[in-house]
């Protein structure tokens, strides 16, 4: 199978992710809204529900305004383990291209640690994604993080 | 030293006594001492209690079947042909195997992968391999029954929707034990037939109980969730009510939206300003918009009842939330969302998007998590100390028309106690002989 995308736009597709995932891990929470369009969807839902078509998700976030307020009461409201994040993301493969939307999936993992050091496995999962070719810079279109790993270790604050 | 003062230290369990008779002390060792987690198993979920198993319209169907834990015991609970909900131990009659590995499905008969005996769906054994021998050879002794040999069977009853087990041989019914509260406050939500949503879990590194004593504490739920308190979904100055049964497990907590004001909030408030935000507003509003079910404007209900069961409905959310006990360091929480059959597809959104407050990842839940886990990790190496409950006074555990009070913790720790056989001693009771001195 030809890729639909040409080798400069895969490593774009590429940089993404990375970027992504650092964003979160440096805990720069408020980059990470610039990483979708302004109506973009980002959903993490249990494997369990996805698999047997339920709805419920863990985090439902509808539009750039929605993900901001995650990040605005993540950081002024809510009170959660004092932890950080490691993204570990596969390589991107790409499924499908509408004009300048590319359809992708990655695998993920999240590894947690705590103030003593101590890492451990927080999350496992893939995503589907769709993304926008912009000239500026891609983002996420589409986000649906299903999550294997969906007795969730204690709790969800930071998105994966 | 009065008797009182050491007896919660006594290591022999059939003399270890509560502190005081207004439960306004826990000690701390209950959350962490495995041989009173062993006689918890034994006496709460093997005991006089009904144990939440799952929804009816997780098992719509005639042979749907779900697996759950009560307690540490497996269940699986199914739908019969005729209709009515049977549940049996999770463990074949033959040496031991788990007979149903999946989680939830559908089967008319369970085998046992193990040497294949074979039940109903009822937990009836209907067919052994090899019963005769194998030409002539083996077999069972001529007087095998399996009529001897079932699955052991709880009882089941349900309420509106909810299916409950008991591992008692002679349970009272499940409405003497449920009582009028919690009658009343589930007849004002499960007045339909339910869809489910789906569910969410959660593994918490905290002692089954503390999750109870969390869930029935009003007093943290104003000034631990910020985001409730900032956008009014809930606020200790709201008008609010505590509801506790006659035994003392079981509770109520509901408050009523948009019953305090802005003069009320900014005094009650200004000790928690820094993380109370007056002007933090949502880029967002949709999140909170909210069709209310019900007229009485109550926003935020919790009921909970002994030993593994909360039902919520804040704002449009409807769950039930089944507790499962890993051992005394551990739980695993599970969600189960519904709306009801007939909601619209508005509706049924609108539940959806609220889920962001509630669950793991909730910005009105996620800090009971940690709250918990916080208390297991500073009384592991306690013998000693007791917990101080005493907001709302002390005396009889009864309703009160605020939400200011651990009424209901108190009340928790009465009917645990009491199911442990902990209560305290009467006055100038003796002291029960050492168990071997
Ligand atoms: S253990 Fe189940 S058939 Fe032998
Ligand atoms: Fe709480």
């Amino acid at each position: 199978m030809t890729s639909p995308i040409d080798g400069d736009l895969y490593q774009r597709v590429q940089d993404l992710y990375q970027n992504y995932g650092h964003a979160i891990d440096v805990d720069d929470l408020e980059a990470w809204p610039e990483f979708f369009t302004a109506d973009a969807r980002y959903c993490v839902i249990p494997r369990e529900n996805h698999d047997r078509g339920l709805p419920a998700a863990l985090i439902d976030c509808r539009g750039r305004p929605m993900l901001l307020d995650r990040v605005v009461a993540l950081r002024t409201a809510n009170i959660y383990n004092i932890h950080f994040d490691r993204h570990l993301v596969s390589p991107a493969v790409i499924t499908g291209r509408d004009g300048d939307v590319l359809e992708s999936r990655v695998n993920f993992t999240v590894m947690q640690t705590d103030q003593s050091g101590v890492t451990r496995l927080f999350a496992a999962g893939v995503s589907y994604d769709r993304i926008r070719v912009e000239e500026q810079r891609l983002r996420f279109l589409d986000r649906r993080l299903v999550l294997d790993t969906y007795g969730v270790p204690e709790l969800l604050a930071t998105p994966l | 030293m009065q008797d009182s003062d050491y007896i919660f230290r006594e290591h022999d369990l059939d003399r270890f006594r509560w502190p005081d008779a207004d439960y306004a002390h826990t000690p701390y060792r209950v959350f962490k001492d495995s041989a009173i987690y062993e006689r918890e198993m034994e006496k709460v979920f093997r005991g006089p209690t009904w144990g939440y198993l799952a929804l009816e319209a997780e098992l719509p169907e005639a042979g749907s079947f779900k697996s759950v834990m009560l307690g540490n015991t497996p269940v699986v609970v199914s739908r019969e042909e005729d209709g009515s909900f049977s549940a049996f131990v999770n463990r074949c009659a033959h040496r031991g195997a788990t007979v149903v590995r999946e989680e939830f499905g559908k089967a008319d008969t369970h085998a046992c992968i193990y040497h294949q005996w074979c039940y109903s769906s009822a937990g009836d054994l209907v067919g052994v391999p090899y019963r005769r021998g194998v030409s002539g050879k083996g077999g069972y002794p001529k007087d095998f029954k399996p009529a001897q040999h079932g699955l052991r069977k709880l009882h089941v009853e349900s309420y509106k929707g909810l299916i409950f087990g008991s591992l008692q041989n002679e349970p009272g019914t499940l409405m003497a034990y449920l009582g009028p509260h919690i009658k009343e406050h589930l007849d004002r939500i499960l007045v339909k037939p339910l869809k489910v949503l789906g569910y969410h879990r959660q593994r918490i590194s905290a002692n089954w109980k503390l999750y109870f004593e969390n869930i029935k504490d009003p007093y943290h739920a104003g000034l631990l969730h910020m985001f409730a308190a900032t956008f009014g979904t809930y606020r200790s100055t709201q008008e609010g009510y505590t509801l506790v049964s006659d035994g003392g497990g079981h509770s109520i907590v509901y408050s009523v939206m948009g019953t305090d004001d802005h003069d009320s909030v900014s005094e009650h408030y200004k000790d928690v300003k820094d993380k109370y935000q007056t002007d933090f507003q949502l880029n967002d509003g949709t999140l909170l918009q909210w069709t209310p079910d019900f007229d009485d404007g109550i926003g935020n209900l919790i009921i909970s009842v002994f030993p593994n069961l909360v039902v919520q409905q804040i704002l449009n959310t409807l769950a039930t939330r089944q507790v499962r006990p890993l051992g005394p360091d551990g739980m695993e929480l599970v969600w189960t969302f519904f709306g009801f059959e007939d909601d619209d597809d508005t509706l049924t959104d609108d539940r959806l998007r609220q889920l962001n407050l509630v669950g793991p990842a909730g910005y009105i839940s996620m800090e009971d998590g940690e709250a918990i886990r916080l208390v297991q990790q500073a009384i592991q190496g306690e013998t000693d100390a007791t917990s101080f409950i005493q907001m709302g006074g002390l005396g009889p555990i009864v309703d009160a028309d605020h939400v200011v009070t651990e009424v209901c913790t108190r009340g928790f720790w009465k009917q645990y106690a009491q199911t442990m056989e902990f209560a305290p001693r009467e006055e100038g009771a003796p002291v029960p002989e050492k168990a071997h001195d």
